[in-house]
């Protein structure tokens, strides 16, 4: 009961607000164009039905919720899954250079901090990089990287996945690097007075203690794989992916189009982040986890 | 053998430029020279190449000489990158030539930098500006290799220069094009990202302290902003652009919705941070809800909105950039990456992302600057 008195009430009434506002704000950004139609057709509409006709635009300026999710339902689940204006084949181009992009980027980040753990060279002079390479704008590499690799005749699945490889093993670096140093000093010298080997004292120690580490900048990683994919996807010329239903519907103001695309793209987001965590909780109590 | 100490870099380097001095020419014009002594030919490292071996190999004999730790890494950093630098500056005007002798030339240097850089990371010296010298000059090493390796390999094996432009051409179209540069920044940074920046971030501490003020709306609204904070909103670009236009307006639009979630989430957190026994002895001044969290709570909070600032300030200029891929007038940072791309200069792309790097990295810095000023008492900065 607390959780529905505390969490779903507010979190609903809230949605609902959002949604009475978007109708108003669709109703009040779309007029001036559905005036413009009028004075050309020479017809006068009552108020009534004025919004009637700013909710049904063609090309709306603001879409009403009720358009982009007919145009959600049809482009999801009445079209042939690989006709090219099926979003979800569109979500699938997006998601597999996500999956492929979230893998590397989350080997490299472990190897990375591992390596980054035991060698204090590297902690000492790439660390620092690390963190500066954050505060860059990653993203405006996008198109160089697809257009070169292009140039070179590797296009396709890879370049973006490099990208979406690039955005995700930051978080995964510095979170690891967190996690296999978060084992106490005293668990340490534990380790110490067992006579315990470098190496055991990683596969026993450290690596259990990371994995709440992990999980949750894998979530950060995750999602900023998405992003990057979905930008990966605008330099190629629109092809197929989310990014692409994104540029394409800005080139012929599909708004509604572009709308369903964001929505599609926020599913995915969604969902991947819940697989994550899932995974997670279910290492977690594999490991013997209990809930704090 | 009490003077010796070996090390593995070292030993290795030695190793290289042996099996570079076997294999002979480090050019394909020098191998030509050797084939046929009677033509004459020009080849680079006429009289170099036996300084360089000579240098390398010495400063890598030295290095392993008990001698003051900080006197060796003197060595070491003198050798290897005078070993570079006339690697770099003799294959100039024989881009593309270079055999393998002159890559394990290059490796040989990178050891011994490499070797450097651990025997100054294992220096531990007592006085606290020499430690700070020491933590700026370990990456500053590193990244200056980062730097040589590139330069060394994209014109040791003649790179297409479309693929990647050695770093020194990359400079010198950032020198010549600083007015093209300048109005990208003002266009881009000045215009669309400091006001969607300050906008955004106001609004998010806004609603923050609306959404603590009313505890219906922040239990709503925090599972929302947690929600939001994972999903692609660089998506909404085209909507903007749409909406407002070409200009940077359309850019600021997005970087204010970029920027306003974190700020929210941030501000929401760090509202919670301050200690029941504060907020007890605030009530047992009489303390009322806006003196209480002008005195306690927003300085309590501080660490967690300048985390969110530090956040935005990457994020505000990633939303501008990419934004203007969906349109623009012809000025801007993201309008000439894509142009740029197309027209297929990519050094005038790389000087661009150079400009963002470090404009980012100031913009960072700036603001963790900032908080060191505001939030002095706090443990982490004046433990630091």
């Amino acid at each position: 009961m607390d959780t529905f008195r505390d969490k779903l009430v507010p979190v609903t009434s809230i949605l609902l607000g959002v949604v009475i506002l978007w109708y108003v704000f669709a109703v009040i950004l779309n007029t001036p164009f559905q005036r413009d139609l009028d004075r050309r057709a020479n017809e006068t509409s009552t108020f009534s039905e004025l919004i009637g006709k700013t909710l049904s635009q063609p090309k709306p300026t603001l879409p009403a919720p009720h358009q982009v999710a007919v145009n959600f339902f049809e482009n999801t689940f009445l079209r042939p899954i690989n006709s090219n204006r099926s979003l979800v084949y569109n979500a699938w181009v997006t998601l597999s250079s996500t999956l492929l992009g979230f893998a590397f980027g989350t080997a490299l980040g472990i190897i990375i901090a591992v390596g980054i753990v035991h060698v204090a060279t590297l902690d000492r002079s790439l660390m620092p990089w690390i963190i500066a390479s954050q505060t860059i704008p990653i993203l405006a590499v996008a198109p160089m990287i697809i257009v070169v690799l292009g140039a070179v005749g590797i296009s396709g699945l890879i370049p973006k996945a490099m990208i979406s490889t690039y955005l995700s093993f930051f978080p995964v670096t510095v979170g690891m690097v967190k996690g296999l140093r978060s084992p106490e000093i005293m668990h340490l010298d534990l380790m110490h007075t067992y006579n315990a080997s470098g190496s055991q004292t990683f596969w026993k120690l450290r690596v259990p203690a990371s994995v709440p580490f992990l999980f949750t900048s894998m979530k950060v990683a995750v999602a900023a794989s998405l992003v990057g994919a979905i930008v990966g996807e605008l330099p190629t010329g629109a092809v197929a992916g989310i990014g692409a239903k994104l540029l394409a519907g800005a080139y012929y103001s599909q708004s509604i189009d572009i709308w369903s695309a964001l929505v599609a793209g926020s599913i995915v987001a969604a969902l991947l982040v819940m697989v994550v965590g899932i995974a997670g909780r279910i290492v977690d109590r594999a490991m013997g986890g209990r809930p704090a | 053998m009490n003077w010796l100490k070996p090390s593995w870099q070292a030993v290795l380097a030695i190793v290289l430029c042996l099996i570079a001095i076997a294999l002979g020419a480090p050019s394909k014009p020098e191998a030509a020279a050797l084939a046929d002594p009677t033509a004459s030919f020009n080849y680079p490292y006429l009289g170099t190449k036996g300084l360089m071996f000579g240098l390398a190999v010495l400063a890598a004999l030295i290095s392993m000489v008990r001698i003051p730790p900080l006197a060796e890494a003197v060595v070491l950093f003198i050798g290897a990158h005078v070993v570079a630098w006339l690697l770099i500056s003799g294959i100039a005007g024989f881009e593309g030539t270079a055999l393998a002798p002159y890559f394990l030339l290059l490796a040989a240097a990178w050891l011994l930098g490499w070797r450097c850089v651990a025997v100054l990371s294992s220096l531990r010296p007592l006085d606290s500006s020499a430690r700070t010298a020491l933590r700026l000059i370990i990456p500053a090493i590193f990244g200056a290799w980062i730097l040589i390796i590139w330069e060394a390999v994209t014109r040791g094996a003649g790179i297409p220069f479309i693929l990647l432009p050695p770093p020194s051409a990359i400079g010198l179209r950032i020198a010549n094009s600083l007015p093209v540069l300048g109005a990208d920044v003002r266009q881009t940074i000045f215009k669309a990202v400091l006001f969607g920046y300050v906008v955004g971030s106001g609004a998010g501490f806004i609603t923050a302290i609306l959404a603590d003020r009313v505890p219906f709306l922040r239990r709503g609204l925090l599972p929302i902003g947690n929600m939001v904070s994972a999903l692609p909103i660089i998506g909404v670009a085209p909507i903007m652009v749409m909406w407002f236009g070409f200009d940077w307006q359309s850019k600021a639009a997005v970087v204010i919705i970029m920027t306003f979630f974190p700020m929210l989430v941030n501000t929401v957190a760090g509202l919670a941070a301050s200690g029941h026994m504060e907020r007890d002895l605030m009530r047992t001044y009489a303390s009322g809800y806006w003196p209480t969290l002008i005195k306690l709570r927003l300085p309590a909070a501080a660490p967690f909105i300048f985390n969110a600032l530090k956040i935005n300030s990457t994020l505000a200029l990633i939303g501008a950039i990419v934004a203007e891929f969906f349109g623009t007038p012809v000025v801007g940072m993201g309008f000439r990456i894509s142009t740029e791309v197309g027209r297929m200069n990519i050094d005038m792309v790389w000087a661009e992302i150079a400009v963002a790097a470090l404009a980012g990295s100031v913009f960072y810095g700036v603001v963790a600057l900032v908080e060191r000023a505001v939030t002095f008492w706090h443990p982490s900065v004046r433990g630091g």
